[in-house]
């Protein structure tokens, strides 16, 4: 399997009008990476992907793929494929026509496009599917013809642009291992959009979280869930309990912390705000709702917080525990179904527990919109 | 009660609102059939074929529809050109130069054809003249003037037809297109322009419809090259015949068969849609087993009527002969005359009779009354007795007039002034 080919953003700008739409964006994409944008909507994840397909130049900086400065080169003169929103086939088009159209363009025999697409029809596993008109098709099978049609034009990179928003859940989780698949078999760099973090942290690489124009954070699915770089990284990707206050106290990596309604909780740095934090600076405290345990009652300390419990759900998975803490702090403790009992506590008092290694402190900043 | 009135009323209605609408057209394919020399229903004559023959033997008539064809053939493709250029363009502009851009691209559907046509006949003698052409280049030539003039605001229409197709394509498919590797061009002939067929096609069948009847711009621009509008207002000036009446027959015919076809067409479309999605066709037209064009399909049934119909009666028409109708007609019209002319004399015999016998009671009675009896409007003033002396020298005048009818009534007849002698 070869490399693939590397795509780089040096110190992309985009502006529409005054309007900036990118921000100063460094990304290093390593070729046969998948790699994902994710980001609320709005947040120019899709100008991104527009700017390396072409359709868009940048207003400063540059888009590199494969090392070669891409500027004043054509989306068709790009070694990319895009997998629109829409999917954007065309409904005039047999299946098998609109797969081999990249072949049409070069100027393929009719009977060369054929045996291609039905290779290509069977690796999407709709085999005989080719002479269906793409109104015929089903949602998730429309999706694979699509990427079909962007694989079949032989591109050093697929950009995908929220390729699964449209398909209900089922077959939005199905997809994702399936894109995962289809990656690794043909080897070649993936760019994916998406603003399900789901879908970011199963599929992807690395993951670029993106605010406003601003990418916050690039790392691995692991990294940006457990070690955020920022309040926005922190509660955008996945669900989170936050503790705002000051920095009283810092220890190495650890940092005690005068919440504003908990009292002092000790808190880990996260690695990419090690030493930049000062005593005295607001901070924002993360824990995730797992991480928390019930501890015995009357125990108070620098890792318990003490909340009321306001009411309970029962997940499946997770048993949800709603509380409010002291000055009506929420927070939310999900305990994993292990089998044990859970007993009703609604309305009452419980001390909460947690490990150092789990309560992430960054700088205090923008959160994202529940 | 009220809903049953309200029923009623309803088809009343209908039925007011289609004659209103059809009668003509009715009335007019009609009088195309009867062999009376001017377009007319009653009195019914002979059926008859021979005002197709004729129409077919005008030259003048055959040489508009050759014009108007012609015409048509270039404004068609001019018109939905810009229209669609037109179209493609209120897409793409700044959006807030869009209602400004509109409005001036409607605009020619807003001017009256008159000035249209004045000002393109102004603008490219213009041209021709500032070119230093004669007068008879190319552009002054009636066929590019009339093309030209007519898609001025033929194009208008095109654009409508065509944005409203426009407004539901995805430019996104564009975008895929040049995405693998098309061009700008290759993604507009293989994406835009398949989707686009159907509303081209529209504009298309419309262009030419409003470039056939036009008249009022083709009158300022058609130069040597009269279409058959112009012809049949040229005609009309000096009286009309049923072979008009045949042409409007034909062009009738023509349209509600076109009519049929598309809408048989498109009914079998939606047969096959339907019936890929589930059921065969048979099954969803119901027990009556025909033909499978035919099926469900009311359209395609009527549209085969119509063509035996009309190749039925173009096929009585080369076997029928209506030359002892129309003889029978002749000899009855010519005995009619000869009737009328009889009873005219006679009744003219009956005046004379009558006439010379009061002359005689007349010629009796004037021994005993001098003054004659006078019907004239100018009294007695030139009655004999009351002009004396003068009375001779107007008898020499007067001598001509040898009936009573003139309107000077019994004054200047001979006999009465032969009575002052």
């Amino acid at each position: 399997m070869s490399a693939g080919v590397g795509v780089d953003l040096e110190n992309l700008w985009i502006r529409f009008g005054d309007f900036v739409a990118v921000r100063d964006a460094n990304v290093n994409i390593n070729g046969g990476d998948f790699f994902s944008f994710l980001g609320p909507s709005g947040c120019g994840k899709t100008t991104i992907l527009r700017a390396v397909s072409g359709f868009l130049e940048p207003s400063e900086g540059k888009v590199l793929i494969g090392g070669k400065d891409m500027r004043g080169i054509g989306p068709n003169k790009r070694p990319t494929a895009l997998i629109f929103q829409n999917l954007a086939l065309f409904p005039l088009m047999k299946v098998w026509e609109n797969i081999t159209f990249s072949l049409e363009i070069s100027g393929a025999s009719a009977k060369e496009r054929r045996k291609r697409a039905d290779e290509l029809l069977d690796m999407i596993a709709l085999p005989d599917q080719g002479d269906k008109l793409p109104s015929e098709l089903s949602g998730g099978q429309r999706q694979r013809v699509a990427i079909a049609r962007a694989l079949c034009a032989e591109p050093d990179v697929l950009l995908l642009d929220e390729p699964l928003s449209a398909l209900d859940l089922k077959l939005r989780q199905h997809m994702r291992t399936e894109l995962r698949e289809i990656q690794k078999r043909v080897g070649i760099t993936f760019i994916y959009i998406t603003h399900d973090q789901g879908e970011a942290l199963t599929m992807s690489d690395n993951i670029a979280v993106m605010r406003a124009g601003v990418i916050d954070q690039i790392a691995d699915g692991k990294t940006i869930y457990n070690d955020p770089n920022t309040a926005f990284a922190a509660s955008f990707v996945g669900e989170n309990n936050v503790f705002r206050g000051k920095i009283k106290q810092i220890m190495g990596n650890e940092a005690l912390i005068s919440t504003n309604r908990s009292g002092e909780l000790v808190a880990r740095i996260s690695t990419a705000n090690q030493g930049k934090l000062a005593v005295g600076d607001d901070a924002m405290m993360f824990i995730r709702p797992e991480a928390f345990a019930i501890a015995a009652d009357g125990v108070s300390g620098d890792h318990f917080v003490t909340a009321r419990v306001n009411h309970e759900e029962f997940e499946g998975n997770v048993f949800n525990i709603f509380t409010e803490g002291d000055g009506g702090k929420e927070i939310k403790v999900s305990l994993p179904n292990l089998g044990q009992s859970f007993d009703d506590h609604t309305g009452q008092n419980i001390t909460l527990e947690y490990e150092t290694r789990n309560a992430v402190l960054v700088p205090a900043g923008e959160l994202a919109a529940e | 009660m009220n809903n049953s009135f309200l029923r009623v009323s309803i088809w009343v209605y209908l039925v007011i609102f289609f004659l209103y609408l059809l009668g003509p057209l009715v009335i007019m394919s009609v009088t195309a059939f009867n062999s009376s020399a001017f377009p007319r229903m009653t009195p019914w004559e002979c059926l008859t074929f021979q005002w197709f023959g004729e129409l077919f033997q005008d030259q003048r008539i055959l040489n508009g529809i050759k014009n108007s064809l012609i015409i048509g053939a270039g404004t068609v493709i001019l018109s939905v050109a810009m229209g669609l250029a037109g179209a493609l363009m209120l897409t793409q502009i700044w959006p807030k130069l869009r209602a400004t851009y509109y409005t001036i691209i409607i605009a020619p559907i807003l001017i009256p054809g008159v000035v249209l046509g004045i000002s393109t006949l102004v603008f490219w003698d213009r041209i021709n003249r500032m070119l230093g052409l004669g007068a008879d280049s190319f552009l002054s030539n009636g066929i590019f003037l009339t093309v030209i003039g007519q898609s001025t605001f033929i194009a208008s229409y095109c654009m409508l037809v065509l944005v409203a197709r426009l407004q539901r394509y995805d430019v996104a498919l564009t975008e895929a297109a040049l995405d693998l590797g098309a061009t700008h061009a290759q993604a507009f002939r293989k994406i835009l322009l398949p989707f686009m067929r159907p509303a081209i096609a529209s504009a298309a069948v419309l262009a030419f419809l409003a470039s056939f009847e036009n008249y009022n711009t083709t009158t300022f621009t058609f130069g040597e090259y009269p279409t058959l509008t112009i012809e049949l207002a040229q005609k009309v000036r000096y009286g009309i015949t049923p072979a008009i009446s045949a042409l409007a027959f034909i062009i009738v015919a023509l349209t509600v068969f076109f009519a049929l076809l598309n809408e048989a067409k498109l009914k079998r479309q939606e047969l096959v849609a339907a019936a890929r999605k589930s059921a065969t066709v048979e099954e969803l037209a119901g027990k009556i087993k025909l033909p499978s064009f035919f099926a469900g399909n009311m359209a395609a049934v009527l549209l085969v009527v119509f063509a035996v119909a009309t190749i039925t009666v173009v096929g009585t028409a080369t076997a029928y002969n209506p030359g002892q109708c129309i003889a029978n007609v002749k000899e009855q019209k010519r005995v009619e005359a000869e009737q009328r002319i009889q009873e005219l004399r006679k009744q003219r015999e009956e005046q004379r009779k009558k006439r010379e016998a009061e002359e005689v009671e007349q010629g009796g009675a004037q021994q005993s009354t001098p003054k004659p009896s006078n019907n004239s409007g100018f009294g007695n003033v030139f009655a004999p007795n009351t002009l004396g002396g003068d009375a001779e020298e107007e008898s020499s005048d007067t001598e001509t007039p040898p009936s009573n009818n003139g309107g000077f009534g019994g004054v200047f007849d001979p006999n009465s002034l032969q009575t002052d002698q």
